[in-house]
C-alpha cells in the first residue's frame, strides 16, 4: 500500500504527462520526420509515430551540401552576435543611469524605455523598410544589425535595470569614498555583481534576435543575405511541392543554437522570463 | 591606487586634462545624459522617427516608388468598409481573445502542478519551457506539417483513437479549423511565459496565508479561491498585459501557418498590414491597417502604468 504523500507526488506527475506531450510532441515529430525515408514518409499507411524502417541521414545531408542552409546560419550567428553585442553595450551604460543617476529627464526616458520595450515590430517594419532603403542597406544583412537593437536595447536596459537595483548602493558609495570614479566603481564593482543579470541579458538578447523573423523577412530576401529562420521557411519551399524531410532537418538544425544554450542555461533562462515581465 | 594617485595630481599643481575630464564625468549629471545618449539617438532615429513616417504614411495614398499626397483619414475609413479588413479585425480578438484565456488556465493549473514536490522538477521545467526558447518560424514548421492534409499525424492520432472520422478535418483549409490551428500554436508558444511567471508568482504566497487559512477550515478549492487567485492577481494582470500586446501584433505563426488564408480567415493586424504594403506596395494603406493596434497599445501602456507599476518606470 503507498502512502498518501507518495500516491499525491505520483498523481501530479500523472497529470503532467498531457503538458509535456503538448510541449514535446511537436519537436519529437520534427526529428522523426527529418530522419525518415521518403518512402516511409509518405506511406499514407505508415504509422507516423514511430521509425519502423532504416533512419537516414540523407535529408541532413540534402540540406548542408545541396542548399546554401550553412550561409544562412552563418548569416543568424553574425547579425546575432553583432546586435546582442552592440545591444548589451548600449543597454548596460543605459541601465546604470536609470537605476543609479539622477539628472534631469531620468524618469521620462525611463518611461521612454518602457514604452519602446512594448512598441510591436510589426508597427514599425513598414517604414523601417523605407528608411533601410534610404541609407542603402536594402537587402543586406546589415540592416539587421542596425534594426535589432531597436528592441533589444530596450528589453537589455529594462532587464539590467532590476539586477541594478539589487546591487546595495553601499557597496559602490565604499568605493567611491576610496577614490574611484564612478565608472571605475561601475566597472569593478557593480557589473561583476550583476554578472547573473549580464549573463542573462546577453542570453535573452540572442534568443531573440536569433528567433526574429518580421525583419528579417521584410529587409532581405536574397540567399547570401538572409537568416536561418527566412531561409528555411522560404527557401526549401518551391512551388508546390514539399521537401518534408529537408524542411524539417532545417528547421531542427536551424534550432540548435538555441538549444545548446538552453540546456546550459536553463536557470538563467527561467530567471529571465520572470524578471523581464515582473521586475 | 586612490592614494597613488592623489599626491601625484597635487604634485603637479593642476588638474591634467585628463584629470580634470574624469572629474567631469564623475558628476551625475553629465554622466547620466552621457550614458542615455547613444540608447536616446537609437529610439528617435528607429523608433520614433518610423513610427511618425507610419502616420504620415497611413495619412497618405503612398505606393512603392511614386510619390504620395496627403489623403486625410481615407485609409482608415476605406479600410474600416472593407470586408478583408473587418474579417482580420475580428480574427485579431478570437484569436487574442481564445489564445489568452486557455493561457491563464492552462498556465495556472500547470503552475500550480510544477509547484508540487516533483521528482526531475529541473528536467520538467526544463522540457515545459522549450516551445518559448525555439525560433518560432522554425518550430510552426513542424506544426504545418503536423496539420498537413494527407499527412496529418493530428488526424492519424485522433482516428486511431476513434475521436476522429476518416479522413478528419482539413486544418489549413477549413475558416473555423485554420484559426483552431493558429490559437493551438499561440497557446503552445505562449504557455511557457504564463507558467514560469504565474509559477514565480505562487512561490512568492507566503505559506502562513494556507496555513491560517487551513486552521479556518478551508478545503484546497477554497484555499485556491480566497487565498492563491487574490494574491496571484498582480502577476496575472501583468502577463495578461503582456500577452495582450504580443498575441495581437502576432505575425510568425500565421504567417508559415496559413498565410492569413483560407479566404483571410486567419489574417492578423501584421500578416495583412505585409500583404497589403508590401507585396500590394500599398504603403499607405498597410501602415494605416498596422496603426490600428495603436490604441491597443495605448491601452496597455497606460493600464501597466497606471495599475501595474505604482513606482513609475
Amino acid at each position: 500500500m503507498l502512502s498518501r504523500a507518495l500516491r499525491t507526488k505520483v498523481l501530479m506527475h500523472v497529470l503532467l504527462v498531457p503538458f509535456l506531450v503538448f510541449a514535446l510532441f511537436p519537436f519529437y515529430h520534427m526529428l522523426l520526420t527529418s530522419l525518415k525515408q521518403d518512402r516511409e514518409l509518405y506511406d499514407r499507411y505508415a504509422v507516423p509515430l514511430l521509425i519502423r524502417q532504416a533512419p537516414t541521414l540523407e535529408h541532413y545531408a540534402k540540406l548542408l551540401w545541396e542548399t546554401e542552409f550553412l550561409t544562412w546560419t552563418k548569416n543568424s550567428l553574425m547579425v546575432t552576435m553583432l546586435a546582442t553585442t552592440a545591444s548589451m553595450l548600449i543597454g548596460t551604460v543605459a541601465a546604470y543611469a536609470l537605476s543609479r543617476l539622477k539628472f534631469r529627464g531620468v524618469n521620462s526616458f525611463g518611461t521612454g524605455i518602457f514604452v519602446t520595450y512594448l512598441v510591436p515590430t510589426s508597427l514599425l517594419f513598414l517604414p523601417l523598410a523605407q528608411v533601410i532603403n534610404w541609407i542603402g542597406l536594402a537587402d543586406s544583412k546589415w540592416a539587421l544589425v542596425l534594426t535589432y537593437p531597436t528592441f533589444l536595447v530596450p528589453f537589455c536596459t529594462w532587464l539590467l535595470m532590476g539586477y541594478f537595483r539589487t546591487v546595495p548602493k553601499e557597496v559602490e558609495e565604499c568605493a567611491m569614498v576610496d577614490g574611484a570614479t564612478r565608472i571605475q566603481a561601475l566597472w569593478r564593482i557593480v557589473l561583476p555583481i550583476a554578472i547573473p543579470g549580464l549573463v542573462c541579458a546577453a542570453l535573452f538578447a540572442f534568443t531573440l534576435s536569433w528567433n526574429e523573423f518580421l525583419y528579417a523577412l521584410t529587409f532581405t530576401s536574397s540567399s547570401e543575405q538572409i537568416t536561418a529562420s527566412v531561409g528555411v521557411t522560404s527557401e526549401l519551399i518551391r512551388g508546390d511541392i514539399y521537401f518534408w524531410g529537408e524542411l524539417m532537418a532545417g528547421a531542427i538544425l536551424g534550432s540548435v543554437p538555441i538549444v545548446i544554450l538552453y540546456v546550459f542555461f536553463l536557470d538563467y533562462y527561467v530567471s529571465g522570463l520572470t524578471a523581464g515581465a515582473v521586475k | 591606487m586612490a592614494i597613488g594617485s592623489l599626491p601625484a595630481t597635487v604634485a603637479a599643481g593642476r588638474l591634467s586634462w585628463r584629470a580634470h575630464a574624469r572629474e567631469v564625468l564623475d558628476r551625475e549629471r553629465v554622466l547620466g545624459p552621457l550614458f542615455i545618449t547613444p540608447a536616446l539617438i537609437l529610439i528617435l532615429l528607429l523608433v520614433a522617427y518610423p513610427f511618425c513616417m507610419a502616420i504620415y504614411f497611413s495619412l497618405s495614398n503612398a505606393f512603392i516608388g511614386r510619390p504620395s499626397h496627403f489623403i486625410g483619414l481615407t485609409n482608415f475609413v476605406r479600410l474600416w468598409d472593407s470586408d478583408a479588413f473587418r474579417q482580420t479585425f475580428q480574427n485579431a480578438f478570437v484569436f487574442t481573445g481564445i489564445s489568452i484565456a486557455f493561457k491563464v488556465v492552462l498556465g495556472i493549473s500547470l503552475a500550480l502542478l510544477l509547484n508540487q514536490p516533483l521528482w526531475f522538477k529541473r528536467l520538467i521545467r526544463g522540457a515545459v519551457l522549450l516551445p518559448w526558447v525555439i525560433p518560432t518560424a522554425l518550430s510552426t514548421l513542424g506544426w504545418w506539417w503536423m496539420f498537413n492534409s494527407l499527412y496529418s499525424v493530428v488526424n492519424w492520432t485522433g482516428i486511431a483513437l476513434g475521436i476522429m472520422d476518416p479522413p478528419g478535418p482539413n486544418w489549413l483549409g477549413q475558416k473555423s479549423y485554420a484559426m483552431a490551428a493558429v490559437v493551438t500554436v499561440n497557446i503552445w508558444r505562449g504557455l511557457p511565459f504564463f507558467t514560469i511567471t504565474i509559477l514565480a508568482g505562487l512561490v512568492a504566497i507566503p505559506k502562513e496565508l494556507y496555513e491560517a487559512a487551513q486552521a479556518d477550515g478551508a478545503g484546497p478549492w477554497s484555499r485556491f479561491c480566497y487565498v492563491t487567485l487574490p494574491m496571484l492577481k498582480p502577476v496575472l494582470a501583468i502577463v495578461v498585459l503582456f500577452s495582450t500586446i504580443f498575441t495581437f501584433s502576432d505575425f510568425n505563426i500565421v504567417q508559415v501557418l496559413t498565410h492569413g488564408g483560407p479566404i483571410n480567415s486567419t489574417h492578423l493586424f501584421a500578416t495583412y498590414s505585409r500583404m497589403i504594403g508590401l507585396e500590394s506596395g500599398r504603403i499607405g494603406e498597410g501602415a494605416a491597417i498596422s496603426l490600428y493596434l495603436f490604441p491597443l497599445l495605448m491601452f496597455v501602456v497606460w493600464a501597466q502604468l497606471r495599475f501595474v507599476r505604482k513606482q513609475v518606470y
